[in-house]
Parts: structure tokens; sequence; C-alpha cells
């Protein structure tokens, strides 16, 4: 059973139709590439997901059942967590604290408890090694590498045990060297067997690791095809226009 | 090769001694700590019992408001409306009391007087997005002359049926130790405890780290803020009520300028204009450091018209540590 369909998902703001008539199925352990043109409804596509927009037209379901994701809270409560492109990860803090951000662990009984650092550095410690990633819980974000702050927004949606990973240009916005660090972080969830949709505009990340492809243009799915039966300039012929559609 | 990725993730970068090293508020203390012999040396009236009264009497009533106002710039913002709160609530207190009712009921309506000022502060700043700065400064006037309207500007020194308990509040003192001094070190420990063990805390500082990334995280944002412009408020008003049992009298010029002196204090003592850092005992030795200055200035027999001058380059000089740090981070 897939553990994220949506069926026909419409988004119109106003005349302009965002996102049009779109169906897909994500299965449980698969890396699905979200490509297209900027404009093209990625965007969209996932703030619907996330609960950050409500389709005009369409149903999302979430292990077969239908769902209703008005809040981002909702899609959380569902399964659903997001990487942000920007990270969303506070400088001043350490990376564990950054982890359990607005989900702190704390030990007592009712209002005398206090927070439980040590039980968030360990789980911390334990989620980074799950990654396989050298990133050192007591550290703060501001000494770390981006692929070490990558490191530090997978393992929080790891923290709730998602089904289904939403990332958003990971590896936009850091080295070349790192990308690799990064694309290991992403497989590792995958082995653990949450969903990914990776929203990227490089064509490498997504041949490397994707299991699908998915291509949007102009709000419309042009193509939902398996990687290996895909090439980069199959792709890109459809992000541009050149292939209409397969 | 033989370093697992386990034992890499156990390690700890920083020790203790590096981190007390790096703290703003250590070297402070070290300041603090060398330049009191040396004014002692410069000046017989210093290490007297009668300066170090003085210099506590007034540093712990900075130092109480400086408390809150940490709250407040750790979440990037300010509160200039300081001053004008402990005025207004003094003020309340003593209408109140002076109108025959309890102690209890005074010291209720002060504090109410700081909620209900924070609540006002709060929700402009974090609903509705006004910039801290205008709403405070707004506030400054406001408070202060709602001060004058409710005592029609007149100086309150009687303070009805419980006029012993209050200036025992304010000027007595508890297990050897000045009343003041003791409240302040009560609110110290919580604040310390509060930023440090609590998820409120921690929320706080996360706010003034990245605001963004809070409200993605789910922190409720407008909420926290909302609490801390009430927090520092309420520390005024506390302020204000036992400066007025300490004093023994309400005029409505004081606590003018004391917002500067309160933002100094927290700002030598490491909080973050920026937003970010800051800390209970930093409040505290910035506060007392400023005292220290302020005091031995008179001592050394400079003109008292230059104070003014030392603060407000207290102030600058401690953003300016600030600025080097975050240069050399950028590197």
């Amino acid at each position: 059973m897939p553990v994220l369909e949506l069926r026909n998902i419409s988004k119109h703001f106003g005349a302009i139709q965002a996102v049009n008539d779109v169906s897909l199925t994500i299965e449980p352990g698969e890396v699905v590439g979200l490509m297209g043109d900027n404009g093209a409804g990625k965007s969209t596509l996932v703030k619907m997901i996330a609960g950050n927009f409500n389709p005009t037209s369409g149903q999302i379901l979430i292990d077969g059942q239908e769902v209703s994701l008005s809040h981002p809270v909702d899609a959380r409560r569902n399964g659903v967590e997001i990487v942000y492109q920007d990270l969303a990860l506070c400088n001043n803090l350490t990376a564990a604290e950054n982890v359990f951000l607005g989900r702190e662990l704390r030990r007592g009984v009712g209002p005398l408890s206090i927070l439980d650092y040590n039980g968030m550095y360990k789980r911390a410690g334990e989620l980074f090694a799950d990654l396989k990633s050298e990133t050192r819980p007591r550290d703060l974000i501001k000494q770390m590498s981006g692929g070490q702050r990558q490191a530090v927004a997978i393992a929080r949606t790891m923290l709730s045990k998602a089904k289904v990973v939403l990332m958003d240009e990971p590896t936009a916005a850091i080295s070349v060297r790192q990308v690799a660090e990064v694309l290991n972080h992403i497989k590792h969830l995958r082995d653990q067997g949450v969903a990914i949709v990776l929203i990227s505009h490089r064509m490498p990340d997504v041949f490397t690791i994707g299991d699908r492809v998915i291509v949007l243009r102009r709000g419309r799915k042009v193509a939902d095809k398996r990687i290996k039966d895909s090439s980069p300039e199959e792709v890109t012929g459809l992000i541009t226009g050149a292939i209409e559609q397969v | 090769m033989s370093i697992t990725l386990e034992q890499t993730i156990a390690k700890q970068e920083s020790t203790w001694v590096r981190r007390i090293l790096k703290s703003q508020t250590f070297w402070v203390v070290v300041a603090i700590i060398v330049a009191c012999p040396f004014l002692s040396w410069l000046s017989s009236a210093f290490l007297t019992d009668k300066t170090l009264f003085n210099i506590t009497r007034t540093f712990t009533f900075v130092a109480i408001i400086a408390l809150g106002m940490t709250f407040v710039i750790i979440t990037g913002g300010i509160d200039l409306s300081v001053g004008s709160v402990l005025c207004l609530a003094s003020m309340t207190l003593a209408v109140t009391m002076n109108a025959g009712y309890s102690l209890e009921i005074g010291v209720l309506v002060g504090l109410a007087t700081g909620v209900a000022v924070g609540l006002f502060n709060g929700v402009l700043i974090a609903f509705l997005g006004f910039p801290p700065f205008v709403v405070t400064l707004g506030m400054l006037s406001i408070a202060r002359s709602l001060a004058m309207v409710v005592s029609n500007n007149t100086v309150v020194f009687q303070f009805g049926p419980d006029h012993q308990r209050l200036l025992f509040l304010g000027g007595g003192s508890t297990f050897g130790i000045a009343n003041p001094v003791f409240y302040m070190i009560v609110l110290a420990l919580l604040t310390g405890f509060v930023l440090r063990w609590t998820r409120f805390g921690r929320h706080v500082i996360a706010i003034g780290g990245n605001e963004h990334a809070a409200t993605l995280t789910g922190i409720p944002v407008r909420g926290v803020k909302v609490a801390v412009y009430v927090i520092c408020s309420v520390a005024a008003a506390i302020a204000g009520i036992v400066q007025t049992g300490w004093l023994g009298s309400v005029t409505t010029n004081i606590g003018a300028g004391m917002e500067l002196q309160v933002i100094a204090a927290a700002v030598i003592g490491g909080a973050s204009l920026v937003g970010g850092a800051g800390t209970a005992i930093g409040a505290l030795v910035g506060s007392a450091l400023l005292e220290i200055i302020r005091n031995s200035l008179g001592l050394l027999g400079i003109n008292a018209f230059w104070q003014g001058t030392f603060i407000g380059g207290a102030i600058i000089i401690a953003v300016a540590f600030e600025r080097v740090q975050q240069l050399r981070t950028k590197d």
C-alpha cells in the first residue's frame, strides 16, 4: 500500500492554476525526485502535502486514509516531516537542542519537570550514528559544516518516526564535497523505511539516489518514470517542454 | 582510522575551562575583582560599609529589572519603558495603600500594573508586528504620564495602615541580608533556572537565534514574545514596589533614565542585542560593574556630569566586543 497518495490534486490562486489535476503515489522506502522548472508547481504541491496550503480540489491519502492537512501541525501528526531549504536551525543552540526544538525531552513530574539534557544528547547521538554522520550533539550549529547541518535537520525528522519526509533542495546551499555526505544521509533515512520526496534542481542527485522521478511542467504532471527507465537528457527535455509528455 | 563513529560523536569539543574563558560574564567578574582593590587603594572611602551599602542599594534595583530585560533582549527585542513602568507601579501601589488598603492589595495592584503594561507591549509587538523600539518608547512616555495622572503629580509618603510593613518589605532584612538583595538573589536563581531548565527558556533562546526556524518547528513564538514583555514589566514593577518601601516615598520622577542603565547592565553582562544570548548571572554582574564604575567616578572626584558618558561608552564597548566575536566566527 502506498504511504502517500495524491488523487487529482489541484490548486488555484485566483485565475492562476498552480497545480492542475496531479495524481501520484509513493511507497515506503522509496526516494522520489520531484523536478520541474521554477514556477512548475513543485513548491505549491509540496506545501499542500506539508499542510501549508489547502488543495482547491482532490484528495490526500496517507496509509490509505484520506487526511485533511490544513495546518503544518496536522501534517506532522500524520507522519509528514519537512526539511526546509534553509534547514530552520538555530545557530546559537547545540545540535541536540535543535533536533529536539519544540519537542524537548523532560524528566520529573508535572510542573516540576525539567529539561533532560543527557537524554537529548544521548538520543541525538544515536540518530547521528544511524545517519553515519560525524556530528557531535553538544556542538553549536554555528560551528558546523553544511553536511552536518543537514544531518541535524534530517535527524529532526527521524525523531518522530516520520513516514514521509519532504526535502526541499537539500544540496542547493552546500559545497560539492558535502553533497555526497548529504546523499548518504538520505540513503540511511530511506533504509529505515521512510518515503522521501526530493525536490531538487540537481539532476545528478535525483539520478544517484532516486528510485523514481516525477516531472511537473506548468502545474501538470508530465512524467512519472523509474529512474532506470529514464535519462537526464529525457528529464531535461520534459522540464523544458522539448518533450511534451511521456 | 581506529576511531569509530560513535567515539567521534561522543567526543566533546569544548571543555568547561574553554567555555568559561570565552564568556563575557567571566571577564566582567574579573574586571570587578581587579577594580575593587584598585579603587580602595585610590580612595579610602571605597571599601567602607557606607559605600558598599550605597552600591548594593542602587545596583539591586537595576539588577532586578535587568533580569527581566535579559529575557526581552535574548528574543532580539528591547524594552525602553522599564523606568516609567517602575514609576507607574510604585505610584499605583502608593496610591492604593494611601487610600487605606492593605499591603497585599497594594502589591497586587502594583504587580497587575506591570502585567497590564507588559501585555500591551507584548501584544502590539508579537501579534501586530510593531517594532519593539517604537512600542516601548511610546510606553516610556505613557506610563510616566499615567503615574502623574494617578498621583496628581504629588509626592506620596503616607501608606495607610500597613505603612510600617511596606517599609520593612523594602528596607528591612531577612536572615541578615537586606531585603532587596534577598529578592534579587531569589529572582536571579529563578531566571537562571527558567532559562536553562525549562522549555520556555529554550524557546526564548531559540527565537533569538532564528525566529523563522522557531516558528517552523512549532514553537508558539507569539505567545513566548508576549510572555517576555510581561516578565520584563513585572520585573520593573517588583523593583518599583521594593524601591518604594526602601525610600519611604514616591515621586513621579523615580526610575527616570533607568532604562539605559538596565539595558547597559544586561549588555555588559553578555546579553546580545541581536538576540540569542544572555544569562541571569550576566545581568547581575553587569549591573554590579556599572554601579561600581558610577560610584567610583564620584569617589575619584570626577564631575558627576561625566557619568552618562561612561555608561553610554560602556554599552558601546560591550557591543563592540560582540561585533569582534561575530566577525571572528564568520572567518
